[in-house]
């Protein structure tokens, strides 16, 4: 495929990307502003990510994309394909033999191991975005680390509902100095941020931003004492594998109540279906 | 114009760039870590690893800053013919490049804003040696602890307690470099 530059993108805006990458890696949680460009794709379908992909990837790269957990969704496919074309890479659904993954809101089930990196599409990443609207009033409370609004909120869930209620992008404090918007992840997510092998880098293309996560960061979900953090999940094991321990996605099966709750990773399901576990809506 | 200014860039930039901005990523993420990385020949005294971050990072949007013997003609023609970038002073670059005496005092470069930490510089240190013993690192990227061989200690140190500013640092040696973002506590 000669159309197009290695990547897609331009070397000077792959530049620009790479040095805000650095950037973010240097200061943990820290959204660095970038000069995001159009893609091929619209806004919302993972434009940031695509663009962090394009700035590191190498020829060599075996590429896999999750959306929601599945590798074999409309989004999902269709930025596998455009990196096959502009990039050449080989592409693969496996979560061991990937050595990019870009991913829309989940992190897979099997633990990343060193020299993977993890590439998340984020929509919103200012976690006090719906709490703050004014950019110069959110970079401000960031910078005087700020962040008593963000506790107050968790607390009127507490208040509401007796528990807290948010249960996904579950904001989470970096290093003990930036609060981050671990993008809508599911918070059973957010408890594998911290200590992981692998690089985490998000890209927020409407938005205008990356941040990252060098590897064994510590993250810690914002709590409180008497009201711990809870990674949680459908209390079921997985309708086709059996899993107890994955996070599960409710499928409606037909008009009459029916249900089967499936694990959202697709690729976890399906190795342990194909190593003999079955679940009891299995066929 | 010398034939020295106009080779030694990368033969097909846009591949190598990519295999040698991970390398930089892989040691600015893991401090502690030796990358190897090559595809630059720079004119002396600049080494190729120094060459290859360079290319693959500054363009016609970063001043460069050249300290000390790298601040020769040689040097000046090849970064201008390969990346475009502008020489400038140390107050107002994005990145610098020399050995660590000359790139001192580190109170002369940008440590970026409590709201705009990123606009800080990253310095290029052109070490005589390079290795994964001497000064202990902890802190993100790294499991339990790291050892690096680093220029000066207690300058470190300072740098580090003005997180969430701060420089951040590239050592390069030959085709050898690791990284030092901020974060990283060294004793």
């Amino acid at each position: 495929m000669n159309a197009y530059n290695f990547a897609y993108l331009d070397e000077q805006t792959k530049r620009m990307i790479r040095r805000a990458i650095l950037k973010g890696l240097a200061i943990p949680g820290y959204q660095v502003p970038f000069a995001s460009r159009e893609m091929p794709m619209p806004y919302g379908w993972g434009t940031g990510g695509v663009q962090v992909s394009a700035a590191i990837l190498t020829p060599e790269d075996s590429f896999k994309v999750i959306d929601q957990g599945a590798d074999d969704t409309t989004n999902a496919v269709s930025i596998r394909t455009f990196f096959e074309r502009t990039a050449g890479v080989e592409t693969t659904t496996k979560t061991s033999e990937a050595s990019v993954i870009q991913t829309r809101h989940r992190i897979p089930e099997d633990p990343l191991i060193e020299g993977q990196i993890l590439v998340y599409q984020v929509p919103i990443p200012e976690p006090l975005r719906f709490l703050e609207p004014r950019e110069s009033e959110t970079r401000k409370m960031h910078s005087l680390e700020e962040y008593g609004l963000m506790h107050v909120k968790l607390y009127e869930d507490i208040s509401r509902h007796g528990h807290i209620a948010t249960a996904y992008a579950y904001p989470v404090k970096v290093e003990g100095q930036y609060v981050m918007d671990p993008s809508p992840i599911p918070k059973f997510d957010n408890p594998k941020l911290g200590d992981m092998a692998a690089i985490q880098l998000f890209g927020a293309g409407r938005e205008q931003r990356i941040y990252a996560l060098p590897p064994y960061t510590n993250v810690v979900s914002l709590d409180f004492e008497d009201h711990p953090f809870e990674a949680s999940k459908a209390d079921h094991p997985c309708g086709l594998c059996g899993a107890i321990d994955s996070y599960l996605d409710e499928v409606i099966i037909d008009d009459a109540g029916g249900r089967m709750f499936v694990c959202s990773d697709t690729d976890y399901c399906e190795n342990r279906q194909a190593a003999g576990h079955k679940g009891k809506d299995a066929a | 114009m010398q034939t020295q200014t106009l080779s030694g860039g990368f033969e097909d930039p846009a591949i190598q760039s990519a295999h040698a901005f991970r390398g930089i990523m892989e040691a600015m993420a893991r401090p502690g870590t030796l990358q190897t990385i090559s595809g630059a020949t720079p004119p002396a005294p600049l080494s190729p690893a120094a060459g290859c971050v360079l290319l693959a990072l500054c363009d016609t949007d970063t001043p460069v800053h050249l300290a000390g013997e790298t601040d020769c003609e040689a040097v000046r023609a090849w970064l201008a013919f390969h990346t475009g970038a502008p020489t400038t002073g140390s107050t107002h670059c994005m990145f610098a490049v020399g050995t660590w005496d000359t790139l001192a005092p580190l109170s002369a470069y940008q440590i970026g804003t409590s709201e705009y930490p990123d606009r800080s510089a990253t310095l290029i240190v052109e070490c005589p040696a390079l290795e994964t013993s001497g000064a202990t690192l902890t802190g993100p990227g790294i499991k339990d602890h790291a050892s690096l061989s680093v220029p000066d200690v207690q300058a470190l140190q300072s740098n580090r307690a003005l997180f969430p500013l701060g420089l951040d640092f590239i050592l390069t040696c030959e085709n050898q470099l690791a990284a030092l973002p901020r974060t990283t506590e060294v004793s």
